[in-house]
């Protein structure tokens, strides 16, 4: 962990949100099982410390654009996990009113942008929205997440250009979990530093411990306020590794198990939760009593879920259109 | 009332969505200093600034996916893609982002942009440069796709695209360019979503779109000359559909030749015809006719490409064929 001035109070926030998105995923693994929710269903395990660490940073009314795998950042932006996992029964009561699942997550009223199931097909997006804030003179920014496999899709490289040449106020996050699917960075990438491509676009680009939520916190401050006050794009890349296979359907047969267990030992919730324990901020029974809150809360969530009405089929048409032409 | 070039009437539509609100910009390859490929935004970059008048990368995916963000973002941008083949590197952001996001988010967000392009062969620009593919965006639930072939439609059908609430592509046939027609920009403009019956007839209905509508135009007179009185319906729109105006009247000239420049397996034509069997199957007193691109890439030289196009002699041709002789 860096050696971060910070209060208890903040730490138990950061262990008590990173337990509760664990938690969360436990649960939707869970009934995914159960089949009560279906469709392709990715898990944040491992990676917890980049939505936990970077989104509350952000402003209320910056615009965030994440990918499919946003449960964190859709939780962490403020949606309810009722909503959240509402969505992904399928019911009308979730935050898409059943229409996108669990790859796509929006809130008009949170700025969250959305799930984006394309790889690489939200960039150009984030960059239209931090034109249009740079056009309204907003002051506003937008954070835009993605991973080591969208760096090599060509709309990666045409966003970057496209937010440098404009001087957007883009905050690029990249999670770097090592594995486009189940390519492995090294044999998806000619340079696996994945901050020389921003570099070469003229962004100022710098690598970040995923896994250290205050690491990632510190950094995404400072690359926010950079943005905000320059006008100008940011780059983060954000090393983690998610614990769990690509998706429900992956059998996980390209990592082998001491690579798994060797990066489960840098667990983002264990560093924090240790570095608390030496800093005599994590008391006897707290992190039981985290745990216990957390599941309490999504248990809730699950149940509301389960409880929600459906869509009538008779919407299925609304929506395709804003104005249908009669 | 003035006569113009239908350059020119594109040229006056997007002066007058750029003077009438200030979230207006264009956006696209060689629209500010170049003018625009086409010379449609000529002189527009003096008057309103390369922030408003805005010149882009060769990046399709990129821009298009920032138009997307930035009427997300609350701006009306009016996108330029140079012609219809280069929007195959924006298909993605076409298909699965402005078509989707209202749906996708439980009609939480509304993406009001407007996608002009050029389509069309008949330049002798070959096989990468003729593609009428407007039947491919016209499939999509999401889109509305529009297909002018006057100049009064050119002015009034971009300014319709810009007040409509959903993504609108207009589809501009490049050889109708530098054609003259008369301009009323006072007229109270028609209903974009309409079909339009440019010439009454009684005994076959030709059908056409776009760049193919001065042609049936002008095998509407042959036959004349030879006694036949077709009736012609320029489509306008392709999605949504005009069903009534074309099943009307084939009801009434129970005959019909179907005439468009993309090619014939799954064309736009197949469309119309599938609309004609179900709604007018019983009125008609002969098969329906298809004129279409041949089946071959279209070629460069001049004899090839004339001979692989749609052309008057063939419409003339295959109407002569449906109706019968006095």
């Amino acid at each position: 962990m860096i050696d971060a001035d910070v209060t208890k109070t903040h730490a138990l926030d950061l262990l008590e949100r990173m337990i509760f998105v664990r938690r969360f995923e436990q649960k939707c693994a869970e009934v995914y099982q159960q089949q009560k929710i279906r469709g392709f269903l990715h898990l944040y395990d491992g990676e917890e410390a980049i939505a936990v660490g970077a989104i509350p940073v952000l402003r209320d009314d910056d615009a965030i654009v994440a990918t499919y795998r946003e449960h964190a950042h859709a939780l962490m932006r403020g949606l309810s996990p009722e909503s959240v996992l509402a969505e992904m029964y399928g019911k009308a009561t979730g935050c898409a009113r059943g229409h996108g699942g669990s790859m796509h997550l929006f809130s008009a009223e949170r700025r969250f942008y959305g799930g984006y199931a394309i790889v690489g097909g939200g960039l150009p997006i984030a960059v239209g929205l931090a034109l249009a804030e740079k056009m309204q003179n907003s002051g506003r920014i937008v954070g835009c997440f993605f991973g080591d496999g969208a760096a090599q899709e060509g709309e990666t490289h045409e966003s970057l250009n496209l937010a440098s040449l404009w001087k957007l106020p883009l905050l690029f996050l990249l999670e770097n979990n090592q594995y486009a699917m189940g390519t492995a960075l090294e044999r998806h990438a000619a340079v696996p530093d994945l901050v020389a491509e921003p570099r070469a676009h003229g962004i100022e680009a710098s690598t970040v411990d995923g896994m250290d939520v205050l690491a990632v916190e510190r950094a995404v401050r400072t690359a926010a306020e950079a943005v905000r006050t320059t006008g100008t794009p940011r780059f983060l890349q954000l090393v983690t590794y998610r614990f769990r296979a690509h998706s429900m359907y992956d059998a996980d047969r390209y990592r082998d198990k001491d690579e798994i267990a060797r990066w489960k030992r840098r667990d983002p919730i264990e560093l924090l939760a240790t570095f608390m324990r030496q800093r005599g901020m994590l008391g006897e029974g707290e992190r039981a009593r985290v745990e216990a809150e957390a599941m309490a809360r999504v248990e809730a969530a699950a149940r509301f879920a389960e409880d929600a009405p459906f869509e009538p089929i008779e919407e299925l048409g609304r929506n395709v259109l804003v104005r249908e032409v009669p | 009332m003035r006569r113009v070039t239908y350059r020119e009437a594109v040229r006056a539509a997007l002066r007058k969505a750029l003077e009438d609100d200030p979230r207006v910009f264009l956006m696209g390859e060689d629209v500010g200093r170049y003018g625009g490929a086409y010379a449609c935004s000529l002189g527009l970059i003096e008057d309103f600034g390369p922030e408003r008048v805005r010149d882009t990368p060769l990046s399709e995916s990129g821009f298009v996916g920032a138009g997307i963000g930035v009427a997300l973002g609350g701006m009306r941008p009016i996108v330029e893609i140079m012609t219809v083949n280069f929007s195959l590197l924006a298909i993605d952001q076409l298909v699965n982002n402005a078509a989707t996001l209202r749906h996708m988010s439980g009609g939480q967000f509304a993406v009001p942009l407007v996608v002009r392009m050029a389509t069309g062969a008949g330049r002798q620009l070959a096989a990468q440069h003729s593609h009428s593919l407007e039947n491919w965006y016209a499939h999509v639930p999401g889109l509305k796709v529009l297909a002018p072939a006057t100049a009064q439609d050119a002015y009034e059908m971009i300014l319709a695209a810009l007040e409509d609430p959903d993504p609108v592509l207009v589809f501009e046939h490049q050889g109708l360019y530098p054609v003259e027609g008369d301009l009323d920009e006072s007229a109270t403009p028609s209903s974009p979503w309409r079909a339009a019956i440019r010439r009454r007839g009684r005994d076959v209905t030709l059908v056409a779109h776009g760049g193919s509508v001065p042609k049936v135009l002008a095998a509407a007179e042959k036959l004349a000359t030879e006694g036949i009185e077709a009736e012609v319906i320029d489509l306008r729109s392709l999605r949504p559909l005009d069903v009534t105006t074309i099943v009307e009247s084939v009801r009434r000239t129970h005959r019909a030749v179907l005439v468009d420049e993309g090619w014939k397996t799954g064309s736009f034509a197949a469309e119309v015809c599938a609309v004609l069997v179900e709604g007018a199957f019983f009125d008609l007193d002969a098969p329906i006719a298809r004129v279409c691109s041949l089946e071959v890439p279209i070629p460069y030289a001049k004899h090839l490409e004339d001979a692989a196009l749609p052309r008057v002699e063939s419409i003339v041709a295959r109407a002569k064929e449906l109706v019968p002789h006095g």
